[in-house]
């Protein structure tokens, strides 16, 4: 059998994305280790215009090209990855922890009786074999864990791999795959799709500015989102502000919000509960602005301002404008 | 309308996770449990549905002994009756071999609807939910933040998060929707709940009464092995930066160039 590391392309707009490209830099990585060939998987429609850019990476780009495939849908997609696989077996299939690729690779895992390792933030190799790395219980932990499957399936979060681009691009070959869809493929229908036009996803973002309930109400998060746009950053929330109607839940950074892994994480206002921190507490740099010295987001950050953040935030936008122009 | 919600008994994360011993899991001396706190929206959920539609809440966990007071906690919020599934053999499952058992267990009841969590915040996989749905050769919704369900047309339309946005799906139903933290505000158990809670029904199962070889579960039918568990390192505290305000804030963008290297 072949040893076939597989990525699911992630595309967004006609364009691949950057954790795609973090997901080829893993696999590349796992075939050195065990002796396995890359290849991509590129699913959509109108898509076939990416595939150069994965020829460089993967020894084989399968792409799935059909109009029923415009939005993703469980079904669909996980029939176009059972077509392929009726002609190719992985023996490792790495997908990201995005909210597509957490939602097909049960899937996938049940379909194919695979072992599937969700949410990782590393593949290592450790004794020949391979072991993911995964936090769990809050992030407060990490747990080991082994494969003892044919078919390994992982989801790895967007952010925690760098890119390294290929020394010598492999110029892969493209094999396109016709799906034949009936009506059990098609069970679940896309009735809108609603996109926030220009806006930083969170869990993508390497900078996130994020206020809590020291942000005081709904209308002062404009200072925020003012910063974000000097940074390039993405905004966003503790519950408190979430609950409280100030911002909406796909902002909520936390355990029952978003884990985000971004190099800079900006609190304001925030005082670092463990729910919280849960969500931002891998973020490579964190600053906390907060006018109480004994909030406990100090004890992790690391550059605190004891201030009226008020006072900070815009300042410090400006500071940063006059920074970027000279 | 027969309405399951499948839910799960976390350890509360608001307590600080120590090791055991051995490295290998986590000290569970000082630990108090809840209900996952995803499950509350699924149960809240199911809840609404039988106010709209009548019929009976099911509540179906797979866990040890003590997973029977999460149980009495969603009786309280309202639930029928329950199902537990446990026995010594399914320790160490891991997520499929969950929603293998879990699909054992369903397999034999009514249903129009599952209703999960999105996420249990133990374990952190969201899987069980998606796999279930296949399990049960039925579709699925994760991570809804609205749930329209029409029991007279046989469907339900959900909203979920996707990067950058929001999309909208309609499946037939039966389904299994997985339930996100905006989806509603769930209710807290009255008093008189609480009290009916304690005489309403649970049927135990073990592995054996739902037919399943107890080599196929627990940590022997389990695909995932765990290996061992280590606690991230400890972050220090940094520095604060002193001096006023403005002061503080420019010498914050100096370092945000100096060290964080951003600009
Ligand atoms: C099951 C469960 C899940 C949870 N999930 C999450 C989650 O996903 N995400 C999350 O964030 N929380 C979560 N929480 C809630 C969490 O416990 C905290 O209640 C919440 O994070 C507090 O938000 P906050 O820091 O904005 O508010 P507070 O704790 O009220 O802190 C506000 C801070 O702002 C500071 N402040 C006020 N005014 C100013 C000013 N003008 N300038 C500077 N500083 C100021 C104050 O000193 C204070 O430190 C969860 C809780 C539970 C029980
Ligand atoms: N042991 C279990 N018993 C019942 N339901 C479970 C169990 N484990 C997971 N679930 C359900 O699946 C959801 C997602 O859990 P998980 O896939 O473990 O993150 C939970 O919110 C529950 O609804």
């Amino acid at each position: 059998m072949m040893r076939n590391v597989w990525v699911l392309a992630e595309h967004t707009d006609g364009k691949l994305k950057r954790v795609t490209f973090e997901l080829l830099t893993k696999g590349r990585e796992i075939c050195a280790a065990v002796g396995g060939t890359l290849c991509a998987v590129l699913i959509g429609s109108g898509v076939e215009g990416m595939a150069p850019d994965l020829q460089k990476w993967a020894s084989k780009v399968w792409v799935v090209d059909q109009p029923s495939l415009e939005n993703y849908t469980p079904d669909a997609y996980a029939k176009a990855m059972t077509t392929i696989f009726e002609k190719e077996r992985p023996i490792m299939l790495l997908l990201a922890a995005s909210s597509n690729g957490r939602d097909l690779a049960p899937k996938l895992a049940a379909r194919f009786d695979g072992a599937l390792a969700s949410s990782c933030t590393d593949v290592v190799m450790d004794g020949g074999r391979l072991v993911g790395i995964r936090p769990v219980l809050g992030e407060t932990a990490f747990v080991r864990v082994g494969f003892k499957s044919p078919l390994q399936i992982m989801t790895i979060r967007p952010n925690v791999i760098p890119v390294t681009e290929p020394e010598n691009p492999s110029n892969g070959t493209v094999e396109k795959v016709d799906v034949t869809f009936d009506e059990k493929d098609l069970r679940t229908k896309v009735l809108e799709v609603t996109k926030a036009a220009g806006k930083v996803e969170l869990t993508e973002a390497s900078i996130i500015v994020s206020g809590g309930r020291g942000m005081g109400g709904p209308e002062n998060f404009k200072i925020l989102e003012e910063l974000a746009d000097v940074l390039g950053a993405a905004v966003g929330a503790s519950r408190s502000a979430v609950d409280a109607g100030w911002r909406p839940h796909s902002e909520q950074v936390g355990q029952t919000g978003k884990v985000v892994n971004p190099t800079l994480y900006i609190a304001c206002g925030i005082s670092g509960a463990i729910q919280h921190l849960a969500g931002m507490k891998t973020s490579r740099w964190i600053v906390a602005i907060n006018k109480d010295p004994e909030a406990p987001i100090f004890k992790l950050a690391d550059f605190g301002i004891v201030a009226n953040l008020f006072d900070v935030v815009p300042k410090l936008a400006e500071e940063i404008k006059t920074m970027k122009t000279d | 309308m027969n309405i399951l919600v499948c839910m799960k008994q976390v350890p509360d994360t608001a307590i600080a996770i120590r090791l055991d011993a051995e490295q290998k899991s986590i000290d569970r001396s000082e630990i108090t449990y809840v209900v996952n706190p995803f499950d509350e929206y699924a149960i809240e959920a199911g809840l609404q549905l039988k106010e709209k539609y009548g019929g009976e809440v099911t509540l179906v966990t797979m866990g040890p002994d003590r997973a029977d007071e999460a149980l009495r906690t969603g009786l309280a919020m309202g639930a029928d009756k329950g199902v537990h599934i446990s026995d010594p053999a399914l320790e160490g499952s891991d997520t499929l071999v969950t929603a293998k058992v879990l699909a054992a267990a369903i397999k034999g009841l009514p249903y129009d609807i599952v209703l999960c969590g999105k996420v249990a915040t133990d374990d952190n996989t969201g899987q069980v939910g998606p796999a279930l749905a296949e399990l049960l050769g039925i579709p699925h919704i994760s991570g809804a933040t609205t749930l329209e369900v029409d029991d007279d047309a046989k469907k339900a339309t959900a909203t979920r998060e996707v990067e950058g946005g929001f999309m909208r799906m309609e499946v037939p139903i039966p389904a299994v929707i997985t339930a996100e933290k905006d989806l509603n505000a769930p209710r807290y158990p009255s008093l008189p709940g609480i009290m009916k809670a304690k005489t309403k029904p649970v049927d135990k199962k073990d592995v054996a009464s739902l037919g399943m070889d107890p080599s196929s579960v627990g940590l022997a039918g389990s695909k995932i092995q765990p290996m061992g568990m280590s606690l991230p390192p400890v972050r220090e505290a940094g520095r604060i930066i002193e001096g006023e305000a403005e002061e503080a804030a420019k010498e914050l963008a100096r370092l945000l160039r100096a060290e964080v290297k951003i600009l």
